[in-house]
C-alpha cells in the first residue's frame, strides 16, 4: 500500500502528534510525508526516523488555509499515487481532513485510535469517548484522521529524502491579521500530563496551587466548564463534552465533581487522579487513584512530594 | 445578510450509551434528543445576532427524518425565520454535506454555519465538506465572528493560541465556544415557532463513503485505589512505580 501522511509544520517544529501520524502511516505501507512549514530540511529528513521514506514540502503556503492545504494534499496524492491518506486530528487536521475527503470523494474515518483492524475496519472514538465505532470505508482511496496521543511513536533510525514540491495551492482565501499566543509552556491538547481544577477551588485567586503543581510536573492546566464560564480561567482550558477532549497519560482533577459531561472529555486519559473532599463524588468511580481530602491541603503537598521525587530521579 | 445554520440532533449529554442488534445500532430506548449544543449555543445564536444588527434572514437546515422536527422547532423558537429538512437519514458525513451543499448552492447564502462537531459522532466533518463541495473558504473552530460589509473578522483556535483572520463572504464557518451566549426560548418564540415555515425537501442521489458497521464499549475501569491525604508521597510512588506516568 502507498501511504501519504500530511503533517502541519507551520509552527516551525515537528509536534509529537505528527510523529505519531508518520509512525501510523509506516505501519500501513510505504510512507511519503507532505507538509508546508517554514521548517529546515534537516528537521524534515528526521521524519525518516518514524518510518517516512520521502518528504515533500511546499514552502509557498505560509498561512493555515484549508483550501490551500487541500490543494496541496490532493496534488501529492496524485503524484505519489497514494491509496491511503493519514492526517492527525489536531486543530489543522479537523479543518483539512473533511475537505480532502470531499475533494477526492474518498471515505474518511475520523478519530481513529488504533491501526486498521483485520477486516480493514477502523476503530474510532464516538459519543465523546464513551464508545467506539467500527467504520468501514466504502471507497478505494481511504482517509484516516488519527486522534492525537492514541498510538506510541516508534523510531527506526532512518532518514528521509526531502524534496521541494509544488502543491498547486493557489491563492490563500484567508488573511491572518494577528496571532495571540497562549500563555504557559505546555499546550493542553497535546499535553501528556494535565492538572485540572473545578469549582471546588472556590475562586481564580486559588489557581496558584494548580499552576505550581503543573509547573513542577511539566504539565498543562485545565478546568471544568463552570470555571471557564464564570471567567476564572480562559475558555481554551475547558475540558469536557462541550470543551476540549484530551487523552493525556496523567490527568489530576482537584475540586471537580466528575459530571458525565466532564468525564466525556477526559475518559481517554491513561491514568486519572481525583482529589475531592466528598467521598461520594462521582469522579472517584472513573479514577485510578483517589485522595479524599481538601485540595487546598493536598495540592501543595503533592507539589512538594513531586519536587522531592524529581530531585531524586 | 442571508445566513444558513446547519442544525443536527444529538442525544442528551446524560444519555446512557449502549447498543442493540448485535452492537450495530445505538440503543435509542429512553434517549432524549436535543439540538447539538455547538449548533444551538454558538452557531445559531451568533447568526441571530448578526441578523438583528445587520438585517437579513436566518434559515436552518437539517438532514433527518420527521422525528427531527421537534429539535427543528426548538431552533425556530430560539429565533430562526424558517427551516429546511432534507428528508433522509444522516448516516454518513459526506452524504449529509452533499445534501446541504446542494440546497445551499441555489440559496445565495453569505455564510453557512455549522457547530464545531456533533457530540455523538464528534466528526467535525460536515462543515469542511460543504465548503469543499461549494468551493468556499472554510474557517473552523471560530470563537468570534464580526462582519464589516462583506468582510468577516474571525478569531479561530490555532495550535498554541488564537489567530485573528479576515475572509470575504461567502464562506463556511464552524462555531466553537465563545462565539455567543446560549439563549433560552421564551413563550412567544415557542408559540411563533409552530407556524414558521418548515420546508421538507427530498434528497438527491449521493453515495455514502463510510459505514459504521458496529460499535463497542470501552472495558470497565478497575476500582479506584485510595491514598490517604496525609500520605501524598505514596501517591507519587504509585504514579512512578505502578502507573509509570511520571
Ligand atoms: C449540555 C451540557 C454540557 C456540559 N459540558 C461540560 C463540559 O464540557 N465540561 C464540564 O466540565 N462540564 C460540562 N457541563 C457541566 C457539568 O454538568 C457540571 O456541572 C460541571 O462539570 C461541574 O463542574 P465542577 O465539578 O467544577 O463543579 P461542581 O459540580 O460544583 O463540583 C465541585 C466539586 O468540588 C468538590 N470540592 C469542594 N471543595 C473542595 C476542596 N476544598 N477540595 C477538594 N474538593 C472540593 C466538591 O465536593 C465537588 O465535588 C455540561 C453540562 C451540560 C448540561
Amino acid at each position: 500500500m502507498s501511504v501519504l501522511v500530511y503533517i502541519d509544520t507551520l509552527g516551525g517544529n515537528i509536534a509529537k502528534n505528527a510523529m505519531e501520524a508518520v509512525t501510523y502511516g509506516s505501519k500501513i505501507g510505504s510512507t511519503t510525508v507532505v507538509t508546508n512549514g517554514p521548517i529546515s530540511n534537516d528537521a524534515l529528513a528526521s521524519l525518516g526516523n518514524y518510518g517516512a521514506s520521502k518528504v515533500l514540502v511546499d514552502r509557498s503556503i505560509t498561512v493555515n488555509d484549508s483550501s490551500q492545504i487541500t490543494n496541496l494534499i490532493a496534488t501529492a496524492v496524485e503524484s505519489t499515487g497514494a491509496d491511503t491518506v493519514i492526517i492527525s486530528l489536531d486543530l489543522t487536521g479537523r479543518a483539512v481532513a473533511s475537505r480532502v475527503s470531499a475533494r477526492l470523494k474518498a471515505g474518511l474515518a475520523v478519530g481513529a485510535i488504533a491501526l486498521p483492524e483485520g477486516d480493514g475496519h477502523i476503530k474510532v472514538n464516538v459519543f465523546s469517548g464513551k464508545a467506539y465505532g467500527h467504520v468501514k470505508i466504502n471507497t478505494a482511496k481511504k482517509i484516516i484522521a488519527l486522534t492525537p496521543n492514541s498510538i506510541p511513536v516508534e523510531t527506526t533510525g532512518g532518514s528521509a529524502a526531502v524534496e521541494d514540491f509544488n502543491g498547486n495551492a493557489g491563492a490563500s482565501t484567508v488573511i491572518v491579521k494577528e496571532v495571540k499566543k497562549q500563555e504557559g509552556d505546555v499546550l493542553l491538547p497535546e499535553a501528556e500530563l494535565v492538572v485540572s481544577g473545578g469549582r471546588g477551588l472556590k475562586g481564580p485567586e486559588n489557581w496558584g496551587m494548580v499552576e505550581d503543581l503543573a509547573k513542577v510536573l511539566g504539565a498543562a492546566t485545565a478546568c471544568s466548564r463552570p470555571v471557564a464560564d464564570i471567567g476564572w480561567r480562559p475558555h481554551h482550558e475547558h475540558v469536557g463534552q462541550t470543551g476540549v477532549a484530551i487523552r493525556p497519560n496523567l490527568y489530576i482533577a482537584a475540586g471537580i465533581s466528575g459530571a458525565i459531561q466532564h468525564l466525556a472529555g477526559v475518559n481517554g486519559s491513561k491514568v486519572i487522579v481525583v482529589i475531592n473532599t466528598d467521598p461520594e463524588a462521582p469522579f472517584f468511580k472513573a479514577a485510578d487513584y483517589g485522595i479524599v481530602g481538601d485540595a487546598f491541603d493536598v495540592l501543595p503537598k503533592l507539589k512538594a512530594e513531586i519536587e522531592k521525587f524529581k530531585a531524586q530521579n | 445578510m442571508k445566513l444558513l445554520v446547519c442544525i443536527s440532533k444529538a442525544p442528551d449529554t446524560t444519555s446512557k450509551i449502549d447498543f442493540t442488534d448485535n452492537n450495530t445500532k445505538f440503543n435509542e430506548a429512553g434517549v432524549q434528543y436535543i439540538v447539538n449544543p455547538y449548533d444551538e449555543w454558538y452557531a445559531l445564536v451568533r447568526a441571530l445576532e448578526l441578523k438583528e444588527t445587520l438585517g437579513g434572514s436566518v434559515t436552518t437546515i437539517t438532514v433527518g427524518n420527521a422525528g427531527d422536527d421537534a429539535i427543528i422547532r426548538k431552533a425556530l423558537a430560539i429565533g430562526a425565520d424558517d427551516a429546511v429538512r432534507i428528508n433522509a437519514e444522516a448516516n454518513d458525513a459526506y452524504y449529509t454535506a452533499f445534501q446541504i451543499a446542494e440546497y445551499a448552492k441555489a440559496g445565495g447564502f453569505d455564510i453557512v454555519f455549522t457547530g464545531k462537531e456533533t457530540i455523538n459522532y464528534n466528526g467535525s466533518q460536515v462543515g469542511g465538506m460543504i465548503a469543499e463541495i461549494m468551493g468556499l473558504p472554510y474557517i473552523s473552530l471560530a470563537e468570534k465572528l464580526d462582519m464589516n460589509g462583506s468582510t468577516a473578522t474571525i478569531n479561530r483556535e490555532m495550535k498554541g493560541g488564537i489567530e485573528v483572520v479576515e475572509v470575504n463572504t461567502p464562506f463556511v464557518i464552524s462555531a466553537a465556544k465563545g462565539m455567543a451566549e446560549q439563549r433560552i426560548p421564551n413563550m412567544r418564540g415557542i408559540m411563533a415557532a409552530r407556524t414558521k415555515p418548515l420546508q421538507v425537501v427530498e434528497p438527491v442521489a449521493c453515495d455514502e463513503l463510510t459505514t459504521f458497521t458496529s460499535y463497542s464499549l470501552p472495558p470497565a475501569k478497575s476500582a479506584c485505589k485510595y491514598v490517604d491525604a496525609d500520605n501524598v508521597a505514596e501517591l507519587v510512588n504509585l504514579l512512578h512505580t505502578e502507573a509509570k506516568v511520571i
